[in-house]
């Protein structure tokens, strides 16, 4: 058992359905994000996980437009809103607060985009993570700033046409944020994608539990952004499972484990070409085969070491 | 909006259904559930869900038989293209209109 890592009875005495998961909701109907928001998906069982005992702090994103505008708001829980290279910053301001009143019982959240995240926010986050400042933070990855118009961002893959690279696509391939958060020695990463609701929530719940700095990298797939159609949503987050784009997996104090469909994937060892992603969404349209070649090899080499360190720590 | 229930006037935000407004006329298709294909609907007990679970929006309720809240559903179709046994179908506003006014 992990350092810190606290078992209530019956957490995990029953695996989470969707017949048993809870009803409540925190996230209430009628907001901002565009028709098949993944990230709307993903954030209403981040915070049913939570079960509303959470203060979250967001930075210049989607999310601010889902939590909407004064004197409105569509989320159910307290929210600070932050500038945008300050998230891991004023989390743990929070946390300093909430100790300096002796509130306990709350988990300090704070949820920002892939931009304030990979880009802007990552020294803020660095420094904490450095510091082991106790708060839970998740980076939803829509491989780009949608809120804004669709520029690149260091989450934008090879080749993406962009706001900022509209006709050839972007020249360079992103950088893998989990891992650079897992070098940080932090109890727990984990990544997580938002057509695998019922994983994601399990995520939340564990790191809920964990005291520490802890990461959860969220694979939202965005209908505008990337040029498919909204009922889509599902199949395009699945899809980049089954073809390695994105890798479920939680690395618990060093114990690196495969989740979800990555798991069963592994053991069938039936990963598809990631040619089937891509070719679906639009803002490929323009790749090189070239490009492709280089995607899918970035592919393969991630998904062997993700299956070597997954050998090495069942063995 | 914006006070508190004594009415003074607050910097905080207040929780609301419907920040956006009425979603539901974002719409340009809405969702139809067939109850004799639908499994809660059919075995009569709660099952399956899938709708309910991966709906953007929470417009779905978890009942039986299923109810989808037209006010604020966007119509984005996640619930028929989700549905293991094809119960949800998107019909077109548009259509919809149109037949009604012949």
């Amino acid at each position: 058992m992990p350092n810190g890592y606290v078992l209530f009875e019956g957490d995990y005495a029953m695996k989470t359905t969707a017949v048993n998961i809870t009803e409540k909701e925190y996230l209430l109907p009628g907001n901002r994000t565009c028709p098949g928001c993944a990230l709307s998906l993903a954030y209403r069982y981040i915070l049913k996980a939570l079960e509303g005992q959470v203060i979250v702090t967001v930075p210049a994103s989607c999310l601010t437009v889902l939590h909407g505008m004064y004197p409105v708001t569509s989320v159910t829980v307290p929210c600070v809103n932050t500038p945008f290279a300050t998230t891991a910053a004023s989390a743990t301001g929070l946390v300093a607060g909430l100790k300096a009143l002796g509130k306990e019982g709350l988990t300090v959240l704070a949820v920002a985009g892939d931009g304030g995240t990979h880009d802007i926010g990552i020294q803020a986050l660095s420094a904490a993570a450095e510091r082991q400042t106790d708060f839970l933070y998740i980076c939803y990855d829509n491989e780009g700033y949608m809120n804004t118009g669709n520029q690149r961002s260091g989450s934008t893959p090879l080749g993406a046409i962009s706001g900022t690279t509209p006709i050839v696509g972007k020249q360079q391939n992103q950088k893998d944020i989990a891992a650079i958060m897992e070098a940080h020695g932090i109890p727990y990463v984990a990544t997580a994608n938002a057509s695998y609701p019922l994983d994601l929530y399990e995520k939340v719940r564990k790191a809920k539990m964990i005291r520490g700095t802890r990461f959860i990298h969220v694979f939202v797939p965005c209908s505008p952004g990337w040029g498919f159609p909204f009922s889509e949503t599902i199949k395009i987050g699945r899809l980049a499972v089954e073809t390695g784009w994105v890798i479920l997996y939680e690395v618990e104090d060093g114990v690196f484990r495969l989740t979800s469909a990555s798991e069963s994937i592994a053991e069938k060892s039936n990963l598809k070409p990631l040619r089937e992603y891509l070719v679906e969404q639009g803002r490929f349209k323009n790749i090189t085969e070239e490009q492709i070649g280089i995607l899918q090899r970035w592919v393969n080499a991630r998904w062997k070491r993700c299956l070597d360190r997954a050998g090495d720590s069942q063995s | 909006m914006g006070t508190r229930d004594c009415q003074h006037i607050c910097d905080e935000s207040s929780p609301a259904v419907g920040e956006a407004g009425k979603t539901g006329e974002w719409r340009d298709s809405f969702p139809v559930i067939d109850q004799e294909k639908c499994l809660p609907a059919r075995q009569n007990k709660p099952s399956c869900f899938l709708c309910w679970l991966y709906c953007p929006d929470a417009v779905v309720s978890r009942t039986i038989p299923i109810r989808i809240d037209m006010e604020y559903c966007k119509g984005c179709g996640i619930c028929a293209q989700i549905c293991p046994v094809h119960a949800i179908s998107m019909a077109n506003e548009a259509g919809f209109c149109r037949d009604k006014t012949d």
